[in-house]
């Protein structure tokens, strides 16, 4: 499994995406501009300009013609996947840091950090179909929650939103009347900040990524504590394999704590495990920072991670991965 | 004690008052600040009774000096100044600390004052320093500590007899060596906790047997023979053993006590604590104390500054070199030594006082060593009068202190002794100066302890030039290893103190090139050794075998910083300890370097096996075992043939339990989704397909112009 190696970002990555066919995988990082690549063959496609700032998330809608980024240029922005051009931009008060697209990609939630004196927020937002319909108003703006959201995901049928961030809960929210349904078990649920949250190919249970060295897997409707991978090191990133029983996690020490010339000493290996026995199946190791992104292709053949280094590595499994007994 | 009170009390005493017990709620009732109606609390506060730095806050530090001129008021300020000069030679005097009472009736002194200092340890010297000062001929003080005036006025008048106690049978305080698995225990400190576990090595997982939080204050230490486990204090140190609940045993009152030091036997304990001057000039004053283990009584104490009890810097820790006392003559206790300026002091036990009265006096002595068995203290005297004097390395007997066999040394830059472990054989590893002066190269000095006069013989290595980075002796055996070499690859190289054909004479068995190891470390047993290269080397390990001259096998722990052999040799740990942030935890290997399992924990401090006392076999019953080793392996091969299907059973089960859950939850969820399929496809504007393939898939070419470019191509004919 030689990983394709694609560097076109100055900056450490910050997130990844796959389209849902699975041939275009966007990639995000502190530099301003996103990119979007083959993601059979690792050829740069384009490249989206016109944020000012460092960009956090992004979302593809289902038909691969919109793309929707957040910035800490304290907006997020539209844009026409194919041609790259900006289509509009949502303006906030404070960096913008999660996006994602609902069922239908007729709404999306976005999250603004904890800035100056503005609290932390997770905004519903109407996607127009016409873009002379699009407005900047807000459907429905969840608060309440203490510390930086990292990540808030539409549930099932559009009808909650989950949020995970700095204060290690995770809650789920009603998003018809903004109240919070559900939090996390204080003693089984985090210790420290979650950094990271991916569904399931079917939004059935999601995985979350934690500093306090492990990963969880939730049911996503009642929130049940279904498994818990416990790794060496702080995880920034996570994804579910859509085709086998496997899991993904990635991260490292903190750039400040690595005083180590020695790569292995941060541990910046994306690990996997065996999603029901918890047990840890391999590791692939290459990148020279902190993993900060992880994501499988659709199909589970091929996943790829963004590190702090500035690189995104493509990975295509060998046939050795699909036999893998345990 | 509050639980003593019964119910039926309360409530006649509540009859009695009038109150109606039922309509109050007793959870609401709290105590006045500072009273607590005679009614102990429940939380333990350990060493309470006896604990000095509460007394600190009181009047430790005051003491009563008597026996003073009684002066009118005329002479008061005269007496106070003469009083003051005298006291603040030992320490400075708190403000308005010297207080001497006056008579109001007769407006005289009472003939005594009290004088506070800063420290108790001031108060203390200043006692013992000016009791018994002569003022004049009439006036001798007699100094006391302020403190100890309550203890002295408790004495009853009349003699009472002693209350004699009953006789409490002990625990077995040897029961970890009767496993039935024979297993060996460790015990680990990582954050603010303590734990003791089996090495559980069928299981692959240790076994908990008893952890406890905030048991210790700075560090653990188990005694040299697995008895105890002590721990350090503020005030002092604790012995724990037992069964396996490790109840206390005792506890040694020691004030700030920095280090502890076990006697070989364990009979004896030694803690040392340096403290502050009050004034920043002088030297730290050091206290040492011997305890009985068994008894907790002080069997000594040593008191001085800093500087007598650093006459040598070996080995430096926090300033001084430790352990300051050496323990000698094996097993037994006996003798116990300290290194001093021209002088070895040799203490014995009985009396704990100087054998002989008098130190051994050995001009400019700068280390020595006592045999692990017997009674031999190897010294070492550096060169003299800039190489007029040689240097000598020379092996003297105690109690009787003659010379047993004495070498002269030339050019000598520096001296380590090695003493194997059975007192057989003594390496001398000396450094020389070349012939120029400007570099140094090492040989070895054998002396064989065991043979007819001593015998001595040189070694020197096959390259001269190279350093010796490590030196070990084979445990019980006749062999030692060197890692030697320049550079970042040294070699290591395998001698023996005998030959084929002759038994007094060394030879070298085999020279390993180009190893990444610093350190080496035998099995407790002999015959094999691991090769490590800690820290610069990222944790390298390599397990050899010395009867067959063989690797075994090599492993890594990535940054492992110790590496620790059970007391059998059959185990081997190696950890990283919170040295940085990273990777902290252990992992056991078998002894031919296959790795068992590994445990992960975050500020990781300390592992430690826990020793075990010597075997009671005699020789010729261990020989026969080791004859018949297969006979007695037979039923253990059973056993972990047993175990090995039982954990796979086990893991069979749980591996098709976790199966079987992870099986309803996605049933459960695959039915959920099948129920809001309607939903979303009306969220997706009717799109029907739901997540499976049936889109159609439509082939549209685009032509799309990159860029026009143009140029023109020189033609040139005659290319060809």
């Amino acid at each position: 499994m030689r990983p394709i190696l694609m560097k076109g970002h100055e900056r450490p990555l910050t997130f990844l995406r796959y389209n849902r066919d699975g041939d275009l995988l966007f990639s995000c990082a502190k530099d301003h501009s996103p990119n979007v690549w083959f993601a059979d063959n690792g050829d740069r496609l384009g490249t989206y300009r016109g944020h000012n700032g460092a960009v956090w998330s992004c979302d593809v809608s289902r038909d691969s013609t919109r793309l929707i980024t957040g910035s800490a240029d304290q907006t997020a922005k539209l844009w026409d996947v194919q041609t790259g051009r900006e289509l509009f931009t949502f303006r906030f008060d404070a960096p913008a840091r999660s996006v994602e697209f609902a069922i239908g990609d007729g709404l999306a939630v976005i999250t603004t950090d904890n800035f100056m004196d503005n609290v932390p927020t997770a905004q519903v937002k109407r996607i127009a179909e016409d873009l002379d319909d699009q407005s900047e108003e807000s459907l429905l703006v969840i608060t309440g929650i203490k510390g930086r959201i990292n990540r808030a995901v539409w549930g099932p049928l559009n009808r909650t939103i989950i949020t995970a961030g700095e204060d290690a809960t995770i809650r789920i929210w009603d998003t018809e009347t903004g109240k919070c349904l559900k939090e996390s078990d204080k003693e089984q649920g985090h210790q420290k900040t979650i950094t990271s949250l991916s569904k399931s190919a079917d939004w059935s249970h999601f995985l979350t990524g934690s500093l306090d060295k492990s990963a969880k897997l939730w049911d996503i409707r009642t929130l049940t504590l279904i498994k818990t991978y416990v790794t060496e090191r702080p995880v920034n990133a996570v994804d579910i394999s859509p085709l086998l029983d496997h899991v993904v996690i990635g991260g490292g020490q903190d750039a400040m704590n690595v005083t180590m010339t020695d790569r292995r000493a941060g541990k910046f290996e994306a690990k996997f495990f065996h999603k029901i026995l918890q047990e840890e199946i391999g590791g692939v190791k290459g990148h020279f920072g902190p993993i900060n992104a992880l994501a499988f292709n659709p199909d589970g053949r091929s996943f790829s991670s963004g590190g702090e280094d500035g690189y995104v590595r493509l990975h295509h499994f060998d046939s050795d991965y699909f036999n893998i007994k345990i | 004690m509050a639980l003593e009170i019964s119910m039926e009390g309360i409530e006649a005493r509540a009859r009695e008052l009038g109150v109606d017990l039922s309509t109050v709620d007793l959870d609401s009732i709290t105590l006045p600040a500072g009273e607590d109606f005679g009614i102990p609390s429940d939380d333990e506060d350990f060493l309470r009774d006896d604990d000095p730095m509460e007394l600190e806050m009181g009047f430790a530090n005051i003491v009563v000096v008597d026996n003073l001129p009684v002066v009118p008021p005329e002479k008061f300020e005269k007496l106070e100044n003469v009083i003051r000069k005298i006291y603040s030679q030992i320490g400075a005097i708190k403000e308005g600390g010297l207080w001497m009472p006056v008579n109001p009736e007769t407006k005289k002194t009472y003939g005594y004052c009290f004088v506070e200092y800063n420290t108790p340890q001031e108060a203390e010297l200043a006692r013992e320093k000016t009791n018994g000062y002569k003022l004049d001929k009439s006036h001798i003080f007699a100094v006391n500590m302020f403190d100890d005036f309550d203890k002295y006025m408790k004495v009853p008048d009349e003699w009472m007899p002693a209350e004699i106690k009953p006789y409490t049978p002990g625990e077995n305080l040897q029961k970890w060596l009767a496993d039935e698995k024979a297993r060996d225990q460790f015990v680990i400190r990582a954050g603010t906790f303590t734990e003791v576990y089996w090495n559980d090595a069928r299981q692959k997982m240790p076994e908990l047997v008893f952890q406890k939080q905030y048991w210790t204050d700075s560090f653990i230490q188990w005694s040299p023979l697995g008895t105890y486990l002590a721990t350090v204090h503020r005030q002092g140190s604790q012995v724990w053993g037992g069964d396996d609940k490790f109840e206390r045993l005792m506890r040694f009152a020691h004030p700030q006590v920095k280090l502890i030091d076990f006697s070989p036997g364990e009979k004896y304990l030694v803690t040392y604590s340096s403290h502050e001057p009050s004034n920043p000039r002088d030297t730290h004053r050091v206290v040492l104390n011997i305890f009985d283990v068994r008894t907790g009584k002080v069997m000594r104490d040593f008191k001085g500054s800093a500087d007598e009890f650093s006459a040598s810097g070996n080995i430096s820790v926090s300033g001084v070199s430790w352990p300051i006392f050496r323990w000698g003559g094996g097993k037994d206790d006996k003798y116990f030594a300290r290194l001093g300026k021209n002088v070895i002091s040799v203490y014995e036990t009985e009396t704990f006082s100087l054998l002989d009265k008098k130190s051994l006096k050995v001009e400019n002595v700068v280390d020595f060593c006592w045999s692990p068995t017997d009674p031999i203290i190897a010294l070492f005297v550096p060169e003299l009068g800039g190489g007029n004097q040689p240097a000598r390395v020379s092996l003297v007997q105690i109690p009787g202190k003659e010379e047993l066999r004495q070498k002269n040394l030339f050019s000598v830059s520096d001296c380590k002794m090695y003493w194997q472990n059975s007192g057989e054989y003594l390496a001398v590893q000396v450094d020389r100066y070349t012939k120029t002066k400007k570099s140094t190269y090492t040989g070895f000095e054998l002396f064989r302890i065991k043979e007819r006069d001593i015998p001595i013989e040189v070694l020197e290595l096959d390259n001269k030039n190279d350093k010796i980075i490590a030196f070990a002796w084979e445990p019980k055996g006749h062999r030692f290893a060197v890692i030697h070499g320049d550079g970042p690859k040294p070699d290591i190289s395998f001698y023996s103190m005998r030959t084929a054909n002759n038994i007094s004479r060394v030879s070298k068995l085999t020279t390993l090139k180009s190893k990444q190891a610093n350190a080496l470390y035998w099995s407790p047993g002999g015959r094999f050794i691991v090769f490590a290269g800690l820290k610069g080397f990222n944790g390298q390990l390599e397990f050899y075998n010395v009867d067959e001259l063989e690797t075994m096998a090599t492993g890594e722990h990535f940054m492992a910083t110790d590496i620790m052999w059970d007391p059998t040799g059959r185990y081997l740990a190696s950890a990283v300890t919170s040295v940085h942030e990273m990777e902290n935890g252990f992992q056991i290997w078998s002894f031919s370097g296959k790795q068992l399992y590994k445990v992960s924990k975050d500020h990781f401090y300390q592992f430690l096996w826990r020793p075990r006392p010597p075997s009671l076999l005699t020789p010729e019953k261990e020989e026969e075992i080791s004859k018949n080793l297969r006979k007695y392996s037979k039923k253990y091969e059973q056993e972990d043939q047993d175990a090995f299907n039982q954990l796979s059973e086990q893991e069979r089960k749980r591996r098709k339990q976790l199966q079987e859950d992870w099986e309803g939850w996605v049933a459960k969820w695959k039915q959920l989704h099948e129920e809001e399929r309607p939903y979303r496809m009306e969220l997706r504007d009717g799109e029907a397909s739901d997540d499976e393939e049936e889109y159609d898939t439509k082939e549209v070419e685009v032509e799309e112009v990159v860029d026009v470019h143009e140029e023109e191509v020189p033609f040139e004919l005659d290319q060809e």
